[in-house]
């Protein structure tokens, strides 16, 4: 246990580490579409982005998630026996009792964000109330609990709310260059070399981003699924509960790719080369596996 | 100039340990006094559970009076042994007056004991929930006391090994009526 007061600070190392290279990289962008349309407001702009999305995402990951999934919070008296799995499972990892959303999505699945223990969120879907036993659920929400007590949640919900962002805007420049490129190229011809860069760069954003975020996300699922099963005391809870949630076929209904790492299962089902290489958590056969070896 | 560099050293190495001890320490005093916090849940919802089940079971004055007098005991209990062995005779006694139930329906069948009954399960499967994490705590705590180099300082500065609870397998069972 005393690793995961040294994860807390790993993690929060981490989250400045990635604030720092979200900052870069956006005042780089803006570097670079300056050049491109030799405009060097685009930079100034640029950097005010960046320092207030960083912002925003620190302040407001907990929040954010939250409203793009659309969930909404369960009290005492919605779910009795919810609400009591949670509480109690705090008190046994000794943090604070997070608070609880459910989402109105069919597929079984969850997830927990915010910056710190005192705002945090556990957001699990409907589905996963409703196909789940609650052996089951307990190992889902101790994972989760184990997320926020390792800060896991600010590093992942950080990302998540950078790389929206990220792919928000470059989305917004590719459109921008759409609508404006004939008017350009008519009249006069544009420095090619800022043009070719413009590109990269627009295509490279959201790439560059997905990396930074999955580079971070990966090993502390099976830490997160050690102390699930050191919390619960059940590791079989957690490992049916990984069998029914990976088999299950129901597709999310908001489909949100920045969100698929902060779940316990990845949540966008189409696999093939190219979504393992972005892919945010381990196989959940190699996590079963790992869950069958604990022993007391 | 050897010397100079060695006293820095000593210096910070001590003022680590001797943090990391405090730390230690006062994480698994917070966690006991979580426990505490939940005890007191207990004892705040015995007195009314002891009077519901008097309205239907009067004349079984024997189990009332073993319930009160472990709460009691259980509240003035000084030491961390003493007091361990008082919640435990405490829960004990909560399994005979759960137990009952059976021999009347109609507390079975109120409502107001159910909910009583909801609540005591529910506190005591915090209290497990809350020693469990004492436990983890003093763990932590004993084995930087023990091993080295932080036992050197242990000893310098007095830190002690703490307690740990023993969750009996019998106690870990939630006090259950069975239908």
């Amino acid at each position: 246990m005393a690793s995961v007061y040294e994860n807390i600070r790993t993690n929060q190392r981490k989250t400045i580490f990635l604030i720092s290279t979200f900052l870069c990289f956006v005042v780089l962008l803006g570097w670079f579409l300056a050049q491109a349309f030799g405009n060097d407001q685009i930079l100034y702009f640029a950097i005010f982005f960046a320092l207030f999305q960083s912002f925003l995402s620190y302040w407001y990951s907990d929040k954010i998630p939250v409203f793009l999934v659309g969930a909404k919070e369960l009290s005492k008296k919605d779910n009795p026996k919810i609400y009591r799995l949670v509480e109690n499972l705090a008190i046994g990892a000794g943090v604070q009792t997070p608070k609880i959303f459910v989402a109105p999505e069919r597929q079984p699945n969850a997830f927990a964000a915010g910056r710190d223990e005192k705002h945090s969120v556990i957001v699990l879907n409907q589905g996963l109330i409703d196909l789940l036993d609650e052996k089951e659920i307990e190992g889902v929400i101790a994972h989760e609990l184990s997320h926020i007590k390792n800060r896991d949640v600010l590093i992942a919900s950080v990302a998540v709310v950078l790389v929206s962002f990220v792919a928000i805007l470059s989305n917004f420049v590719l459109r921008l260059s759409f609508f404006g490129g004939t008017r350009r190229d008519s009249r006069e011809k544009e420095n090619p070399l800022g043009l070719i860069l413009f590109f990269i760069v627009v295509i490279l954003a959201p790439l560059i981003a997905q990396l930074i975020q999955f580079a971070i996300s990966r090993k502390r699922e099976f830490l997160a699924d050690g102390s699930a099963v050191l919390l619960t005391r059940y590791p079989q809870g957690l490992i049916s509960a990984l069998e029914k949630i990976s088999q299950n076929r129901i597709p999310l209904k908001n489909q949100n790719p920045a969100l698929a790492s902060l779940y316990i299962c990845n949540p966008l089902k189409e696999r093939n080369w190219f979504s393992n290489l972005f892919s945010t958590h381990p196989p959940i056969e190699k996590r079963i596996e790992e869950l069958r070896k604990v022993s007391f | 100039m050897m010397i100079f560099w060695l006293l820095v050293f000593l210096i910070g190495a001590t003022i680590y340990f001797y943090n990391r001890l405090v730390s230690l320490k006062n994480q698994a005093l917070e966690a006991l006094s979580d426990v505490d916090v939940q005890l007191k849940r207990r004892y705040n919802l015995i007195p009314n559970l002891v009077e519901t089940v008097r309205a239907y079971a009067s004349h079984e004055k024997e189990v009332f009076e073993r319930v009160t007098e472990a709460r009691s005991r259980a509240m003035v209990a000084q030491n961390f042994k003493e007091k361990e062995e008082a919640e435990n005779f405490l829960s004990q006694s909560l399994k005979s007056i759960f137990a009952l139930a059976e021999d009347y329906p109609q507390l079975r069948a109120s409502e107001n004991f159910q909910k009583l009954q909801d609540e005591l399960t529910d506190t005591e499967d915090k209290i497990q929930a809350a020693r469990r994490f004492y436990n983890s705590c003093v763990r932590d705590l004993n084995i930087a006391v023990e091993s080295f180099p932080t036992n050197i300082f242990a000893q310098i500065f007095n830190f002690q090994k703490m307690e740990l609870f023993s969750i009996s397998s019998e106690e870990r069972e939630v006090p259950k009526v069975r239908f």
